[in-house]
């Protein structure tokens, strides 16, 4: 049998699930927290032109991401293969994707906000 | 013992059968789920980042997503910002741990618990659903108003402390020629909504009634709030530019702000409620296959699992839908 385990691993995943829960829980509750409170420091200061904000929820989101896939979807058991064929496919098209359209998205709003047309009327 | 029952080649034990092992060490049916997953993974941050295109485009411009969605059931004009999303997201993930509660019963071979915790992962995703309608409902009624201006932008109203103010509180309805048509006076199938009770005459009225009263401008400042005009520019502004009432969100035009910001709405959370809504009906299925013992008397839980990786997926998107949609 593929699930012959003892007792003693299954007690293991329970806590692990309710572990997961539990900072998974904690982590939206201190983005919603700071969504709400907006801290000016970290509103106001940037680091390569994302503010401190963005950053930490973007982080955060990504934490959440990986305790989600790895936890709750069972990644960390499946083979090292299958991991890299999920991650690593998803991260670098992404990425790039993502690179690709904001990149784009502020050069076409400098050309609107530079430009000598106004937009406004 | 084998996951699945795959269908016999006859060409096992020679070189080109395909030999015993299982690529990447998983059963046929959690492989493919997996590449469902990343192929639609792909899709939704397709969706994301053209969100995030239009944002960048609009940069100064957006809305700012807690002055949008600040609504919480039974708390009639108190700002609540996000606190409800918030709630959604907590509804989501715990209908994921009974998910991931419900495949491990399953690997346990115990029935009875697998059919408990499905049957409230499938009550977290209907609760899920009913969440996402009210918000619509909200999105699409909208609270304040506003006036479009010439150029497709639009232009709000704020009172002497720059708070927000409704287009129904200073101004007031003028009497006008059309009726509402109602099923009562026609065909019993026909009928329209209320008629927009406030044309741009009323609002430009009421504005030049009250002397405190501003326009607010889609621009974002550089302390990140909405641009409030002087009492002149307002006027001027209003007088000049204005074309029409907008009341509430469609595709094409919102009070919000930039139009693009409701037909990402509705795309994005329609599409990923798309997903919980089918992620509900395949639970609902595999639920009843459970009842009647099909895994039982198949030895393996396996479909409980795939129907889990699914589910846990829907949870990862609203992940990302909420820190994008709803924080950044």
């Amino acid at each position: 049998m593929a699930h012959d385990t003892t007792h003693g691993v299954h007690a293991g995943a329970k806590k692990r699930i309710w572990q997961v829960f539990i900072i998974l829980s904690i982590l939206t509750i201190v983005e919603v927290g700071l969504g709400i409170l907006k801290p000016d420091f970290l509103v106001h200061n940037d680091l390569v032109s994302l503010s401190f904000l963005n950053w930490i929820f973007i982080v955060l989101t990504i934490v959440k991401a990986y305790y989600i896939v790895w936890a709750f979807m069972h990644m960390e058991q499946e083979s090292g293969s299958l991991r890299r064929v999920v991650v690593w496919t998803g991260v670098f098209l992404i990425s790039y994707l993502i690179a690709i359209l904001l990149i784009e998205g502020s050069y076409i709003q400098e050309i609107y906000s530079d430009g000598y047309i106004t937009w406004d009327f | 013992m084998e996951a699945t029952t795959v269908v016999k080649t006859g060409t096992e034990g020679q070189a080109w059968g395909g030999g015993e092992e299982k690529p990447l060490k998983a059963s046929y049916g959690k492989l493919m789920m997996w590449f469902f997953i990343t192929s639609d993974a792909l899709t939704f941050s397709g969706f994301l980042a053209a969100y995030g295109f239009s944002r960048f485009k609009f940069i100064e411009e957006w809305p700012i997503a807690d002055e949008v969605f600040n609504h919480f059931p039974f708390l009639h004009g108190v700002d609540a910002p996000m606190y409800y999303v918030a709630l959604m997201t907590f509804i989501l993930i715990f209908s994921s741990v009974t998910m991931v509660l419900a495949v491990d019963a399953g690997h346990e071979m115990k029935k009875d618990k697998v059919v408990t915790y499905m049957a409230l992962t499938i009550l977290g995703g209907i609760i899920f659903l009913g969440s996402q309608a009210w918000e619509w409902k909200n999105f699409i009624h909208g609270e304040y108003g506003a006036v479009e201006t010439r150029s497709g932008k639009i232009i709000q109203f704020v009172d002497a402390d720059g708070d927000r103010i409704a287009l129904d509180e200073f101004a007031t309805a003028s009497p006008k020629d059309r009726t509402q048509h109602l099923a009562k006076n026609g065909i019993w199938f026909s009928s329209e909504p209320s008629l927009n009770t406030l044309v741009l005459e009323d609002v430009k009225r009421g504005f030049e009634a009250n002397e405190t009263l501003r326009v607010r401008t889609m621009q974002i400042t550089e302390e990140g709030e909405k641009e409030i005009l002087t009492r002149e520019e307002s006027l001027l502004k209003l007088n000049t530019s204005g074309v029409g009432v907008i009341e509430g969100a469609n595709l094409s035009q919102n009070e919000y702000g930039a139009p693009l910001f409701g037909g990402f709405f509705f795309f994005i959370t329609g599409f990923h409620g798309f997903h919980v809504l089918s992620g509900v009906l395949i639970l609902i299925i595999v639920f009843f296959n459970v009842l009647v013992g099909t895994y039982e008397k198949r030895g393996s839980y396996e479909m409980v699992e795939k129907v889990g990786l699914y589910w846990h997926f829907v949870d990862l998107v609203w992940v990302f839908v909420f820190t994008f949609f709803y924080l950044v």
